[in-house]
């Protein structure tokens, strides 16, 4: 009964019958080196952007203008600590240690979501991101409910539930503005202008410049591509942003009924590699916050082992 | 899982995994509760008590607030933005039940647009907050202190609101009595979270023991001035609509004691903080601290007062 | 310094089993189920939570699959919709 005595070709046939099967892989299963290493990369990645994205945020909670939005936005914030838990939990399956991950984090190792190296400069930020970065996150994530890892797909699932609050109360409070003052038009489309292009991004480099697409989309740990993510978001955007009243800052935005689809201009991808390279408006801030509330909080994880074994200790020479 | 909306298919039933995705039965606790003026009671000082409890609840949260991102692990983090929301959550009904009970009230030149809670929250002064001022201390993450500082104030503090909500659920005023229903609840959690941690802190390392004591000494100064009665509670008592804050103090001392002598803490020895002219937090005299968190908290709402969020 | 590994079951509400909803670390039970609360019911998710360390768990082996569960595969005589029984007949 032990795994010697199932040769690993054919292992690797049951493990490809299963993803062919759209079957779950579980974590006790066989699975390819690459798959699991794959996996970790991508989950982990996932994972720290939930947690570095708590900071854009959570730089307005203090400020929110009314008491509404501010328990709103703290639930919010609380939310992506929650989302980047389970992605851990996801990983920890897989083998991962959280400690290690996170070191691979904050000592630059590991890489998050591009989008959070942006500053949120005006509460108007706080909408816009719940509509775009949130919006384009739903769009990443829903066909993630089915990816072939089971403990990913279930953090998924319950992440995009949690994530249409996001998005929904992002658009809510930019109705709200819009239905306001004049200088509150101003600041949304502002935000807009900003958050737009970095949005697009979000879904990764052109088809053509992902290495990783093909071999991920045949484990079913990715199921679209990067640039069909993209048009996916960009058709769904438009008609929000005209019913919102704001213009998306791109000349090339238009409707193609030959394609069914908007055409679209192309993203910077120059930016968009400097970004990604560390080279981005917040990159070294964010970092450094997160280095800093980790390092800060060292005394206390010690503190709470110290007390736990010391407990534990006892009960064992009581027993 | 359809692919063509995204956002629909975010709607969808998932079979068995809806029940742990995600929970229902989202009850409104305020739902039905009447909103007559109790006998006896001037609405005025109603009013002004509102405040009091109000101002206690949000100036805390947002010291909490200040923690999102920062807290020691990623699940307490979790942990203080839920006692932040329950928090927010207290204060919000309270300031609308004193915009209600006494326009008067509600801040001159206040768009009408703005609801009552955001008119009391956002443009008074400083010396219009009753809050006692151990919630407006920075007890971290700034450099007024840290982790250790912030559960000393949440055990001292939730001891007593805890004490203090579970005689106002009988309060003769409608409102005030389903807040503190509500709140013991929460109140009791966080009294729980905040001796759970002062026991792992006391008896944890040498270091987190240092700071324990430290953080205890920072909050300790406050202590006294929870159990001060303001002549509008005393008035209020009588009406039997507020609790005399000077009763409370034998029953926290004794949940203090408690706690502290487990986790292998001694009570702090220091004085009071001095109040100012004889006036302090529930008079609206604060410390330095109190005008930078509300610079913070109002500058938006204020600069654009007609805005709508 | 990392925190040990727990898993987290909740029951959903009463008359559900208690359902594997993810992990969490905590430096001990009583916190473990402290921070249970806190990640995995923020939502009325749970009437009762159970957390166990992750060590704790013995599981059985994939490669175990046919000798553990093949033999009650074809057991159908176990499942009420075996036998059959004329339409007509009440209450069955």
């Amino acid at each position: 009964m032990s795994e010697r005595t199932t040769p690993e070709g054919e292992l690797e046939r049951q493990f490809e019958r299963t993803v062919a099967a759209e079957a779950r892989i579980e974590p006790r299963d066989w699975m390819p080196d690459g798959y699991r290493r794959t996996l970790i990369r991508q989950i982990a990645q996932h994972a720290h952007s939930e947690i570095i994205g708590m900071q854009p945020e959570g730089n307005w909670i203090t400020r929110a203008p009314s008491l509404r939005r501010k328990a709103i936005l703290l639930a919010k914030v609380q939310d992506e600590a929650g989302h980047g838990l389970y992605l851990y939990s996801a990983t920890e399956t897989l083998g991962a240690d959280r400690e290690e991950l996170t070191r691979n984090l904050i000592e630059g190792r590991q890489k998050y979501s591009s989008i959070f190296n942006y500053p949120t400069l005006t509460f108007a930020d706080v909408g816009v991101i719940g509509w775009l970065v949130d919006g384009a996150a739903i769009c990443n994530q829903v066909p993630l409910c089915r990816t072939s890892y089971g403990p990913y797909a279930r953090a998924m699932i319950r992440i995009c539930k949690e994530e249409s609050f996001h998005q929904r109360q992002g658009y809510e409070l930019l109705m709200t503005m819009m239905r306001g003052t004049e200088e509150q038009r101003r600041m949304v489309q502002d935000a807009t202008n900003r958050w737009w292009w970095p949005s697009l991004m979000m879904f990764g480099p052109p088809d053509g410049d992902s290495p990783n697409t093909r071999q991920s989309m045949a484990w079913r740990i990715k199921r679209h591509t990067n640039d069909e993510l993209r048009q996916k978001f960009v058709d769904m955007t438009v008609p929000q942003a005209e019913r919102l009243g704001v213009t998306l800052p791109d000349p090339e935005l238009r409707w193609n009924p030959e394609r069914g689809h908007y055409d679209f201009g192309t993203p910077d991808w120059a930016e968009f590699k400097r970004v990604v390279s560390g080279d981005g408006p917040c990159n070294a801030q964010r970092l450094a916050h997160r280095r800093k509330a980790h390092e800060d909080g060292a005394w206390v994880r010690e503190a709470a082992a110290a007390y736990a074994a010391r407990r534990s200790a006892e009960r064992k020479g009581a027993a | 899982m359809a692919f063509d909306n995204a956002y629909e298919s975010l709607t969808e039933e998932h079979g068995e995994e809806t029940r742990w995705a995600y929970g229902t039965g989202f009850a409104d606790t305020m739902a039905g509760v009447a909103h007559a003026l109790p006998a006896g009671a001037d609405p005025a000082d109603l009013f002004a008590y509102c405040l009091m409890l109000g101002d206690d609840a949000l100036v805390l949260a947002q010291r909490l607030a200040e923690w999102c991102s920062r807290a020691p692990e990623l699940e307490e983090d979790v942990a203080l933005a839920n006692i932040g929301l329950d928090l927010l959550g207290q204060a919000r009904p309270l300031y609308t039940r004193a915009g209600e009970v006494y326009p008067a009230g509600r801040p001159a030149g206040v768009p009408r647009h703005v609801p009552d809670e955001d008119a009391l929250a956002y443009f008074r002064d400083e010396h219009a907050f009753r809050n006692v001022r151990l919630v407006e201390i920075d007890c971290g993450p700034g450099p007024g202190g840290d982790f250790a500082a912030t559960i000393a104030r949440l055990l001292v503090f939730s001891s007593w609101r805890l004490a203090l909500l579970s005689r106002l659920t009988s309060s003769t005023d409608p409102v005030l009595a389903a807040v503190a229903a509500k709140g013991v609840k929460e109140l009791a959690y966080h009294r729980d979270h905040a001796a759970q941690w002062t026991l792992r802190l006391g008896d944890g390392t040498e270091e987190s023991h240092r700071r324990m004591v430290a953080g205890l000494a920072t909050v300790w100064p406050l202590l006294d001035e929870l159990f001060i009665a303001h002549p509008v509670e005393l008035r209020l008592a009588e009406t039997g609509v507020a609790a005399d804050p000077s009763a409370l103090e034998s029953e926290v001392d004794e949940v203090l004691d408690q706690v502290l002598a487990r986790a292998g803490l001694d009570r702090p020895e220091v004085r009071p903080l001095a109040p100012v002219g004889g006036r302090a937090g529930r008079d609206g005299v604060h410390t330095e601290a109190m005008g930078y968190l509300l610079a913070e908290m109002q500058y938006l709402a204020r600069s654009q007062p007609e805005a709508v969020w | 310094m990392s925190w040990p590994l727990w898993e987290v079951f909740v029951r959903g509400k009463r008359g559900l089993n208690h359902v594997h909803v993810g992990s969490l670390h905590a430096p001990d039970a009583e916190l473990a189920l402290r921070h249970a609360r806190d990640v995995y019911t923020r939502r009325n998710e749970g009437v009762s939570i159970w957390v166990v360390p992750a060590g704790a768990i013995t599981a059985s082996s994939p490669d175990e699959k046919d000798p553990f569960f093949a033999p009650s595969g074809d057991k159908v005589y176990r499942h009420p919709t075996f036998y059959v029984i004329p339409d007509d007949v009440p209450h069955l």
